[in-house]
This record gives structure tokens, sequence and C-alpha cells, in this order.
């Protein structure tokens, strides 16, 4: 067995593991508070990863553009719930599913409109396009930069969430949604703050991972059922099932995508080997989904407190 | 004898909402349950009805074990609830209510032609369970624009056109009128004859007048059963229930 | 069905219907074949919302995966000609059976949830297809298949034919509204009707909710199935695209314009949903954007889609009477 991939391969599935939590924890906070399925969610990694390779080009600072992309993706977010969101919190699921859906439309054509059909990409300083040898291991300084942003964000939001009021707010709010009200909270401004938060997070990870892939249209689009996934695996309102449901996911996929291959050559031909086994194990994903929602709906961990009402 | 629970629990959490509850319903009559709020009655119709698990205990109705019996099967059995909270479909019509009940006891539903307004003998017999509790001149309009007390009739006259061996009933007249409360215990006496009644209740006016037996239940546990003056006279249950 | 044909909503379907009985006939005289392609495939994604509306409107189950029957439907036809089997009775008998079976197996598993959790595990099952094709390098994988000739009904049906194959997806579509016409007023509709609103309720009166849904998510997935097996018929060509979740999101918009709940609003919406995207894509590549608004605009200010609309005229119409 070849160690070195091994480890690049954790490394890769951790890495992925964490921009799913970037994402999720966002979408399974507004599901789990806010009753709100928000298939846009995936808009605002897009727009992320857009606003910062612009002012990238326009700046040449990628700390710049982690601070302008942090600040346009709240302000975003709370237009969003203020015009649109707040109004459906709680209401049909189908009306939410119908107007995220149509968020997606409107979003994925203006980045069209301001950015064009051809994507944008975020050159990397030279600091960060080398790569770091540990022992007789060697990695791209950038992926490692990727995993320390994705485990402080994780660690930010544990203690936002375990030691804040506002935490403690969010943590009622999702286990149980009237009692918060009936705590005389202002429960619109929790909500907005909630929103623009999970904007934002979906926000830095689509800046994360643009200089990788590039910012393109529709890029969230693939990536926000993955993170539903997430949610439904970790269970709906959890941060800490967001963030295992995230890791457990990302090394799935990876792992799948890069061993699956020889697992199934012993039965196909090595062509059709390498065209089934990224298919495999992007559906191994969704298998897991439906063995949990079965055997265990609330989800593996979900928030605690939590009853299904 | 018509039902028997035999040593009934139910955990939510921490809250035993049932704890070893051990009751017999029998045949004719009516058989009260009185209790606080927050005692766990609602619970107690919910498992006896199907709609809840219990977490141990033993079910018997009209001589089956009915423990793991699904709720539509026990409803066909005749084991028949009404909901404390309003429960019918708010947008059909009052009549068309009642027949979706009386067409739930003439077999399978599993019939994808003929329409349902044509069908004469449907209309009749659900008129029929409507004008039994009095709203027979409500059938048309929608079951969501008639009144709140009309709405609990309308609850009642489904589970009666279910023809049904026990009824149990979850605080008919919750939230009624005294004038409706009256017409209510009034409809109640009637029915008393056909069917075997489980009630719920909290008006005490009205289990007194209607109860052979009675039950109370506080924190989920049966502390006395007994006949209406016995229930009056039991000093336990003056001091955890009636007394404040 | 169709009630009275001088209310505003009788003469508005009547004429639609009229139209398209007589529409192939009309193009061919105006020499227009591409308008005769444009209908076809209303026509055909028409079937598949008649059958989303039959479980979302009357049923109750948002699906975001019925794309998937669109897929199987195609493939049945892809799949046997890849193999140079061009019968029609097996295709067709492919397409019914395949996606009935699909429907029985996931809906006996997705039914056991709801709200959100229902919505995704649809989804989930829909994803799971698109990706077994996208592994199969057989049939092409992500390229998809070819279809060099339409399926043949020996020498009863010549659907190469663009006429033929036009008034043979119309007669599918008539028949299926009048199912769901009759279905919805009889027995069977009042219980799903009822189950959609209450189903706690349903199941206290005695019904086996469960049963009813899932006979009506195989109907539903079964009738996608034949508008998939002429989907594919129609492109002359397959790809696991078909089965992306964002069609889903398609059809529900489609029946959503048209109005959730009405049997003949799947007519209406699909036929608006792609004459706009025709009308818009002709004058700008950002048609997108009016889209998306168009449907914001309609979850959030019309209620009840073309449908109520004529409903509100009709009501008006009745009172000026
Ligand atoms: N689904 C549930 N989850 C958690 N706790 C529950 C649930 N249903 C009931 N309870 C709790 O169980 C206890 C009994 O409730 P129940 O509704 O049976 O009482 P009740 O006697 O019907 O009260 P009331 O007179 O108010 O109708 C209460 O403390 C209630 O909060
Ligand atoms: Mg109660």
């Amino acid at each position: 067995m070849d160690w070195h991939l091994l480890i690049s391969q954790l490394l890769n599935g951790l890495q992925l593991g964490l921009l799913l939590f970037l994402l999720a924890s966002g979408l399974s906070l507004i599901f789990g508070i806010m009753d709100f399925i928000n298939l846009a969610h995936g808009s605002f990694y897009m727009v992320g990863a857009f606003v910062g390779a612009t002012v990238v080009s326009l700046t040449g600072s990628l700390i710049i553009a982690v601070v302008v992309t942090m600040i346009a993706m709240l302000i975003l977010g709370v237009l969003v719930d203020i015009l649109i969101a707040r109004k459906l919190y709680g209401q049909d699921h189908l009306d939410q599913v119908l107007v995220t859906f149509g968020l997606i439309l409107v979003f994925d054509t203006l980045a069209h409109i301001i950015w064009g059909s051809a994507g944008a990409t975020i050159p990397l300083p030279d600091v960060l396009n080398g790569q770091i040898e540990i022992a007789t291991f060697v990695m791209p300084t950038y992926r490692l930069l990727i995993i320390v942003c994705g485990l402080l964000v994780a660690l930010g939001s544990y203690f936002l969430v375990t030691r804040s009021r506002l935490g403690m707010l969010i943590r009622a709010g999702a286990s149980n949604r009237n009692m918060v009200t009936a705590l005389g909270v202002n429960i619109d401004r929790l909500y907005l703050i909630v929103f623009a938060i999970g904007a934002a997070m979906a926000g830095f990870a689509g800046l994360l991972i643009a200089p990788i892939t590039e910012a393109s249209i529709g890029m969230g689009n693939e990536i926000i059922i993955i993170a539903f996934v997430v949610v439904i695996v970790g269970g709906i309102g959890s941060v800490k099932g967001a963030f295992y449901g995230a890791i457990l996911i990302g090394f799935i996929d990876t792992l799948g995508r890069s061993y699956l291959d020889d697992l199934l050559k012993l039965f196909l031909s090595n062509q059709s080997a390498e065209t089934a086994a990224p298919a495999l194990s992007a559906m191994l994903v969704y298998i897991l989904m439906v063995v949990v929602l079965v055997f265990k709906p609330e989800g593996l961990f979900p928030p605690s407190g939590f009853n299904k009402k | 004898m018509m039902l028997e629970v035999k040593g009934l629990h139910k955990q939510f959490g921490g809250i035993h909402a049932s704890r070893d509850i051990n009751l017999v319903v029998e045949k004719h009559g009516v058989h009260a349950i009185i209790g606080p709020n927050g005692a766990g009655k609602t619970t107690l119709i919910a498992q006896l009805s199907g709609a809840l698990k219990p977490d141990a205990g033993r079910l018997r109705f009209d001589n089956t074990d009915i423990t793991h019996m699904s709720r539509h099967r026990r409803a066909h059995a005749g084991l028949v609830r009404s909901f404390q909270i309003t429960s019918i479909i708010l947008p059909m019509s009052v009549l068309e209510n009642v027949m979706l009940a009386v067409q739930s006891t003439e077999g399978h539903s599993y019939r994808f032609w003929a329409p349902v307004s044509q069908d004469a003998e449907l209309k009749e017999k659900a008129m029929q369970s409507l004008s039994e509790v009095g709203l027979g001149n409500r059938a048309d309009q929608m079951a969501g624009e008639i009144s709140h007390g009309e709405q609990r009739q309308l609850e009642i006259a489904m589970a009666l056109a279910l023809k049904p061996k026990l009824l149990l009933l979850d605080e008919p007249m919750a939230g009624m009128s005294k004038e409706e409360s009256a017409n209510m215990i009034e409809l109640l006496k009637q029915l008393k004859g056909e069917t075997t009644i489980l009630l719920v209740e909290h008006d005490m006016d009205a289990v007194f007048s209607l109860a052979d037996t009675t039950s109370v239940l506080v924190n989920g546990h049966i502390i006395a059963t007994g006949s209406t003056d016995e229930i009056r006279n039991n000093a336990e249950v003056q001091k955890a229930y009636l007394g404040d | 069905m169709i009630g009275t044909l001088s209310k505003p909503s009788g003469l508005v379907y009547s004429t639609v219907i009229v139209l398209l009985l007589i529409a192939p006939v009309v193009i061919s005289l105006m020499e227009h074949s591409f308008y005769l392609d444009l209908l076809t495939r209303i026509l055909i994604l028409t079937i598949a919302v008649v059958s989303l509306n039959l479980i979302v409107g009357y049923g109750g189950m948002i699906s975001l995966g019925h794309a998937a029957y669109l897929g199987i439907g195609a493939y049945s036809v892809g799949i046997p000609s890849y193999y140079e089997v061009f019968n029609g009775y097996i295709h067709l008998g492919l397409a019914i059976g395949g996606s009935a079976l699909f429907a029985l197996v996931t809906g006996i598993i997705c039914l056991r949830t709801r709200g959100l959790y229902f919505i995704l595990i649809t989804l989930a099952f829909t994803q799971m297809l698109y990706y077994t094709f996208v592994s199969i390098e057989e049939y092409g994988a992500d390229d998809g298949l070819v279809i060099y000739q339409r399926s043949e009904f020996g020498g009863l049906l010549d659907i190469e034919n663009a006429n033929t194959l036009y008034y043979a997806v119309l007669v599918v579509l008539l028949l299926s509204l009048y199912l769901m016409h009759r279905l919805i007023h009889a027995r069977y509709g009042k219980v799903l009707f009822g189950s959609k609103h209450n189903d706690e309720r349903m199941q206290s009166l005695g019904y086996n909710t469960y049963q009813y849904k899932l006979s009506c998510y195989v109907i539903s997935g079964t009738l996608c199935g034949i508008a998939g097996f002429f989907l594919g018929n129609f492109t002359n060509y397959i790809s696991p695209e078909m089965m992306d979740w964002t069609h889903s999101g398609e059809l529900i918009f489609m029946m959503v314009i048209g109005g959730t709940g009405a049997v003949l609003g799947p007519v209406l919406g699909t036929a608006t949903f792609l004459f706009l995207e025709e009308f818009l894509s002709s004058i700008t590549v950002y048609w997108h954007l009016i889209f998306g608004l168009l449907l914001i605009a309609l979850v959030m200010f019309g209620k009840g889609g073309l449908h109520g609309l004529l409903s509100r005229m009709d009501r008006r119409w009745e009172k000026s009477q």
C-alpha cells in the first residue's frame, strides 16, 4: 500500500469535509431554527468565490479579499433574509423549495451578467503556491491552509455555540423553537444573525476553494446537495453534527474516489472500473443518507434535548 | 369487558406520562377519566388508539390483544377516538368529512372511477351521523368555516359514523360555550345506550352527570377508580385533584 | 372537468385543447416544423407534470426527484435500441415496469419520512440513479446514448413521423388528464386529499394512509415513466443529465405556474414555462434571471398559479351573470 497516497487522500478528505462543514453548519441551523429549506445556500458559496476573485484581482491581496468577502456576504445574507427568506420561515416547504430554487436562477444569472460566463480564478501568491515537505511527505501549502482555516472556523463556531449567549439561544432554538420566543428574545434578530452568519460561512468556503477550482457559475448547485446530505446525516440543527457529518462524508467521498476503482478492478475491466468508481463513491454518500434516514432519522449527532416536534 | 389495560408505561425524556396504568372498561355505559392538566390523559388515549406506542404494557380490546395492532386496524375493530384539539379535514365540506368516515367502514377505497358525489347511499349514511349530532343544516359548508362548537360536533359525528364499539372522547367539550356544552352532554346521554364511551373531561358537572365509573389520573398514574359517589368522597382524590 | 364552456376557465381550456388538436395541421400549412417540436415537448413534459401534480397536489408528497422517471423511461428506449431491439412494446413495457418498480422500492422507504426528509430522500434516490448511469461506461456514462431509431409498433403506429408522435403523446396526455379527473373525485382521491391535509385523522378513521400514498406514488412514477419513454423517442438522445435535480425542480416550477392540485393546471403551467423559455432565451441569454424572479413572485404573490387566476375570473363571471 502506498502510504503517501493514503495520507494525501486523507488530507483531501479532511479538506472536503471542512468545506462541507462551512456550508452545512449554516444550512443545518437555518433549517433547525427557522424551519427553512434553503436550496440557494450554495449560491452564497458561489458569490463568495466570485467576490473574492474580484477583490484579489483588484488589490492583489488575499487578506483584503477575505475581509471584503466576509462583509459582502454578511450584507447579502441580511438582504436575502429581510427581502425574501423571512417571509417564508416556518411556512409551506413547497413554497420554500420554489422560492429558493428561483433564487438560484437569479444568483446564477446575476453572476453571469457581472462576471461573465468564463468564471474567475484567484492566483495564489508565491508563499502559498509552493509545497510543504514534512519528512518524505509533500503537500501543497495552500491545501494545508484550507485545512487550517477550516479547523479554525470550526473551533470558532464551537466556542460561539457552546460559550456565548448567542450560542445558547441558537441551541435552544434548534432543539425547541417555541422556547426561544418564550424567553422573550427578539426572534427576528436572532434569525437574521443566524442567516447572515450562515451566508458568510458559505461564502468563505467558496473563497477558500476558488484558487483550486476557480469560481464558476452554478458551482454551488452540486455541493449544496451534498451539504444537505451532511445536514441529514449529522442531525438537523446541530453544529457538532454538521462537523462530524461533513468530515465523515468528506472521507467517504475522497477515499471512495481513490480506492473504489482498485476494488472494482477485481470485477470489472480497468476502464469500466475507472469510470464507475467516482460515480459509485458519489452514490455511497446518498446511500449513507438513506440508511441514516431510515434507521436514525434524527441524525447521527442530533442537538441535545432533541425532540421531534 | 370492553377494554383492559395492563401495566401501561410511557415516558417522554424525563416525564413519566403513563406509569403502570391498569384499567378495565366494562361494556356499556360511560367510563370517565379525570385528572389535572398534564396528568397524561391525552397520552393514554393516544396509546389506546394506537397513535403512540407504549414503552411497556398490554392492551386487550373486545377479547383480542391489540397491543401491536396498527391504528387503522383498531379503528376498524371498533376502537375509535376523537381529538382534544379538533382534527378534521378543513378544506372539505362538513358532509364530505363524515363521508370519509362512512367510506372507511365500507371496505377498501381503491376505487378510482366512480365519483363520490354521486354515491347516494354514502351521502345518506353521512347525513344520518350529522343529524344525530345536530349538524344536518351545516352539511354543505366548508369544515373550516363553521364555528368552533360545530367543529367539535363534527368531530363526534365522524367518530360515530365509524360505528364504534368503544368511543374514546378526549375533552369533547373543550372550548365550548355553556350552551354548546349542554347540548353535547345531551348528545352523549343519548349515545350512552348505543355504545361504550371512555370520556376524558375537565368539566366536573359533565363527568358526574354522565359517568357510571370514574378513574382519576394524576402524574401518569391512576390513583382511584370507582363510582361517581366514591370518587367524590375519596380523600386521596380530593387532596390530589379536587382540592385545588 | 372543463365546466361550463362559457366560463372564462372553460373558454381557455377548451380553446387550448382545440388548438392542440389542430396544431399539426396548421403548422404543416405554415411549414414551421420547429413549432411542432416545441409543442410535442410541451405535451410530453405535461404528462410528467400531471404525474407530479398527483403526488404533490393531491397526495401532499413533495418530491424533488421526479426527473428520475423521465430518465428511466428514456433509458428504456435507449438501452434496448443500443442492442438493436426496437420493439416499442418492449420499450414501453420496460418504461412502465422499470418506473413502477423504482417508485415502489424507493416509495416504501421514502414514505417512512416526512417534510424536508421526504424532499431530500426522493432527491437522494434520484441522485443514486443518476450516478448509476454515469458509472456505466457501456451506455455512454456521462455522455449518454444516441437513439438512432424510434420505437417500432409494427404497422400500427409509426412514430418516426412527427405528426404521429405528436398525436400519440396527445392521446396519452388526454387520457391521463381524464384519469386524474376521475381519480380525484372517486373514493381513492378523497382518501388522498384527506391524508394530505390531516394524515393523523385519516389513520384514526381507519385508513392505512401509508398504503394509499405508496400506491399513489407508484401510479405517479409510472405515468412519468411513460412521459420519459416519449421523451427518449422524441429527443433521440438520452444522458444522465436528464435526471439532474434541477430538472426535478423545473417540473415543480411548471406545476406551480399552472396551479398545484388543479387537474388542468399542468397543461397551462408547462406550456407557459416552455413558451416563456423559448421566447425569453431568444431575446436574452440572461433569461434565467426573469425566470427566477417570476418564480419568486409567483410564490409570494400569485397563489394558485394560472388555474387560481382563472378560478377567480370564473367567480367574477358568475357574479356578473
Ligand atoms: N410528544 C411529547 N413529547 C414530550 N412530552 C410530551 C409529549 N406529549 C405529552 N408530553 C408530556 O406528557 C405529559 C402528559 O401530557 P398529556 O397531553 O397526556 O396531558 P393531559 O392530561 O392530556 O393534559 P391536558 O389536560 O392539558 O390535556 C405532559 O407533561 C406533557 O408535556
Ligand atoms: Mg389532553
